[in-house]
């Protein structure tokens, strides 16, 4: 399975993520420039956190109209898996792959922390090795995290299952103390309709050895190789 | 021609810097302050003389970059030689 990891100006998880793909979990890896746009050889491409052409204007506003996000869609249409966190998924709202916005973290404050997180729909290429309900820790870096979507979308996201992952208590308690960012009903993660393109606040490649507290980021990782490589739908270059 | 696109956040959405910078201005004695919500202005200088067209392409880069439609309103302001035509 091929790895795509994407760098606009200003990103600064694009070395981890290639080094967990790359180095701890020994699938291919490469780097994705953001004005390439034939990603034809790969089977997932990751959105990486960090401040993305400084993050100005809005997080994720200008990297959101770029050539290789712009490409995105033709990707997608295609089979292709996309992962994006943290300044990934704000990406990922602002061009809108994704339904709503990540706005800034009702606190006012940075938030660099451990989370856990409930997950609400282990049907997804992501979370299929997980199991409904199940609990993972793993970190949030991010000043504008708050998710918001209007009545509407949250309807259709629920109805459609497509809320992933929730900010919950050690224990697995959605509650109001364990939201990190005042995002609304807790929300962590989302999909879009088909499954294929996840955004999540937290950063999975920051969780994928145990000298770095924890592994459970591999666990998407695990899920989505698995989903790919077992029912043969890896890419044909 | 000159613009300025203001973009703010719509009603009813929750605006937590918009209330610090209120609760800053009441520990300075402001205390008239009822409501106060930060938004952002930007000028643009542009070519042409057609106020009417400017507008129109003023309101597509607001949909399409300068406004995120799910969480911000904006109104558009051509200035032209020191006068101010408000247009929306």
């Amino acid at each position: 399975m091929r790895f795509g990891v994407v760098i606009f100006p200003g990103t600064w998880s694009d070395c981890d993520f290639h080094y967990v793909i790359g180095e701890v979990l020994r699938q291919p890896v490469k780097y994705v420039w953001h004005r390439d746009t034939d990603l034809g050889d790969l089977d997932c491409l990751i959105l990486p956190g960090g401040f993305s052409y400084g993050d100005y204007l809005r997080a994720g506003a200008i990297a959101g109209r770029s050539p290789v996000v712009e490409a995105l869609p033709d990707f997608v249409a295609r089979g292709g898996h996309v992962l994006g966190s943290c300044n990934g998924f704000q990406i990922l709202c602002e061009a809108g792959m994704l339904p709503g916005a990540l706005m800034r973290n009702e606190c006012l404050q940075y938030r660099c922390q451990s989370t856990h997180l409930f997950v609400e729909n282990a049907d997804t290429p992501f979370t299929r090795g997980l199991r409904p309900g199940q609990v993972l820790k793993m970190p949030i870096s991010h000043g504008e995290g708050k998710y918001y979507a209007d009545a509407e979308t949250l309807r259709t996201l629920k109805a459609r299952n497509r809320i992933v992952f929730r900010y919950c208590t050690e224990a697995g308690d959605v509650t109001k103390d364990a939201n990190p960012n005042g995002s609304i009903e807790n929300i962590a993660g989302i999909v879009n309709d088909a499954g294929t393109v996840l955004g999540l606040m937290p950063h999975p490649e920051r969780a994928a050895e145990s000298a770095m507290g924890g592994t459970d980021g591999l666990l998407l990782f695990h899920s989505l190789i698995g989903s790919l490589v077992e029912d043969g739908s890896v890419l044909k270059g | 021609m000159r613009a300025r696109v203001f973009v703010r956040l719509k009603r009813g959405i929750l605006d937590p810097q918009g209330a610090a910078v209120k609760r800053a201005l009441e520990g300075l004695g402001y205390r008239e302050v009822q409501e106060l919500r930060v938004g952002k202005v930007l000028e643009l200088e542009l070519e042409g003389t057609d106020p009417g067209q400017a507008h129109g392409r003023l309101e597509e880069m607001c949909r399409r970059l300068l406004a995120n439609p799910v969480t911000e309103e904006f109104t558009v302001e051509i200035v032209e030689d020191g006068a101010r035509q408000r247009l929306a």
